[in-house]
């Protein structure tokens, strides 16, 4: 399945191959930054209160849900929340652009949901014992995702953003009086700060994946098609 | 052929020069409409003050005047409320403690028709408002109270409000002062709250009154108040951004 353009450069040893779409570059970098922030930030505002509670409240001295083994750093939060919201709104706009370019351009349909063909029994375990093996470069380095990163991707854009920013949003009591449903949905303020906490921890934890990935599969190559938005491949193979 | 191509960059670059006035003037233009509209935070600075503004604008222009933040029945009453710093030191403080606050009063002055100053017994004498919410603070944790008080709108009628009045700023007898806006001080659910969980509000909590404010995080209900006073500038007071909080490195804007 090759659904991306190709072009043949003159004097050019191998194919040029065009990767990655400019306003998803753009954003990818944007976002990737805007994220970092968000990481920084977040710890600084958890180090005031390093203990997660279930339902709408909770303090030292109610039962919590965990302990983080961190020290309470009371009174850091200050630029902590400044930074956090000065990123979130940078993401979000970033974030709002790729998914109207995604939908749009059918971008999101044609390289980041995985096609009926991907999930074929055969094709799922040939990449998961590829993966098994750490045997990633063949196609993971590719022109277009193989399916676990279609999977990986898509659930990191269509569920763990939305459900990071949303859970983010139910602190708020500004916006829960303007929607209950949005800290109701969550079963309480204090469940939102705990959904928040682990929806930002499986982000970093995609990050690490995604950057040892990134350095597996031929770091100079993946950071120049990021990058640039154009790989080479080599002409026949 | 150059003379097109000098042609078009110059039209190009024409349009670039008149399309970045346009964005200029035109972001000019909204900020000060967005003042006038009350979106604009008094920490407006820096960069920070860029995510702070459109933090603020967009919740102000979500929430209106009357969206009502959520109520809870008495069984969710937390039974555990943390204590947050100590009562003033302040000797005229402890006197009015010691002398069960017979002879506080709280002053209200500034952009008002008739400034004025109100007894315990004066205020606990007008209608009384009830209401069980959800208080977070910065910090993280978070509990329900009860909280009993008149409505900050019925004190600020009976002493007339300028029309020019953009701003309320609580003080209190120790340095913890902070500022709201008009919409947050006319809201059913900002009060001035002198009963918590059915009792009077105990020394630690804030006796004998403080601020509620149901739509933004603990540090906008600001406790031991003195003087309310209103104004149509924050200027004047501190270092001009609001409140000690932002002085300190925090939001103004704490409806999070």
């Amino acid at each position: 399945m090759e659904l991306i353009s190709t072009q043949r450069m003159s004097g050019s040893a191998g194919l040029r191959v065009r990767r990655h779409p400019l306003i998803v570059r753009a954003t990818h970098w944007v976002i990737a930054i805007a994220t970092m922030a968000l990481i920084v930030s977040g710890i600084a505002i958890l180090l005031a209160h390093p203990r997660l509670y279930w339902g709408e409240t909770g303090a030292v001295g109610t039962p919590s849900l965990i302990d983080l083994p961190i020290p309470f750093l009371l009174g850091h939060s200050g630029w902590g929340r400044y930074l956090h919201f000065l990123a979130a709104w940078v993401a979000v706009a970033s974030g709002v652009l790729y998914l109207v370019y995604g939908v749009v351009t059918r971008h999101f349909n044609r390289s980041l949901l995985p096609s009926r063909a991907d999930l074929e029994r055969a094709n799922l375990s040939r990449v998961v014992s590829d993966h098994l093996r750490l045997r990633v470069s063949r196609d993971s380095g590719g022109d277009s995702y193989n399916v676990l990163q279609r999977i990986t991707y898509a659930t990191v854009v269509f569920v763990l953003g939305p459900l990071v920013l949303l859970s983010g949003l139910a602190f708020s009591p500004a916006l829960a009086s303007v929607m209950p449903v949005l800290v109701e949905m969550f079963g309480g303020q204090q469940s939102a700060r705990t959904i928040h906490f682990f929806a930002g921890a499986a982000v970093v934890i995609f990050l690490i994946v995604h950057v040892i990935m990134v350095w597996l599969t031929g770091f100079k190559a993946r950071m120049r098609s990021m990058i640039t938005g154009r790989t080479e491949r080599a002409p026949e193979d | 052929m150059s003379e097109k191509i000098t042609r078009r960059k110059l039209i190009v670059s024409g349009l670039t020069i008149a399309a970045g006035a346009a964005s200029v003037t035109g972001l000019a233009g909204i900020l000060r409409l967005a003042d006038r509209y009350g979106l604009i935070p008094p920490d407006n600075g820096g960069i920070y003050g860029v995510g702070e503004t459109l933090t603020y604008a967009s919740q102000r222009l979500l929430m209106g005047r009357q969206t009502l933040a959520r109520e809870f029945s008495r069984s969710d009453i937390s039974t555990v409320v943390p204590v947050n710093g100590k009562p003033p030191e302040q000797e005229d403080y402890q006197r009015l403690l010691a002398n069960g606050f017979r002879d506080w009063r709280l002053t209200v002055d500034g952009l008002v028709a008739r400034p004025s100053s109100f007894s315990l017994a004066e205020l606990k004498g007008f209608p009384s408002h009830t209401q069980i919410t959800h208080q977070a603070c910065e910090e993280g944790w978070s509990f329900i109270a009860e909280w009993t008080g008149v409505q900050l709108s019925y004190v600020l009628d009976l002493v007339g409000v300028d029309p020019r009045a953009r701003w309320v700023v609580f003080f209190p007898y120790d340095d913890f002062w902070e500022s709201i806006d008009m919409a947050d001080a006319l809201h059913p659910q900002t009060y001035l709250a002198y009963g918590m969980n059915g009792g009077d509000i105990p020394a630690e909590h804030g006796a004998p009154l403080r601020s509620r404010v149901a739509r933004q995080l603990g540090y906008k209900s600001i406790k031991y108040l003195s003087r309310v006073t209103v104004t149509d500038t924050l200027q004047p007071f501190g270092k001009g951004v609001g409140g000690i909080n932002p002085e300190y490195g925090y939001s103004w804007w704490a409806g999070i």
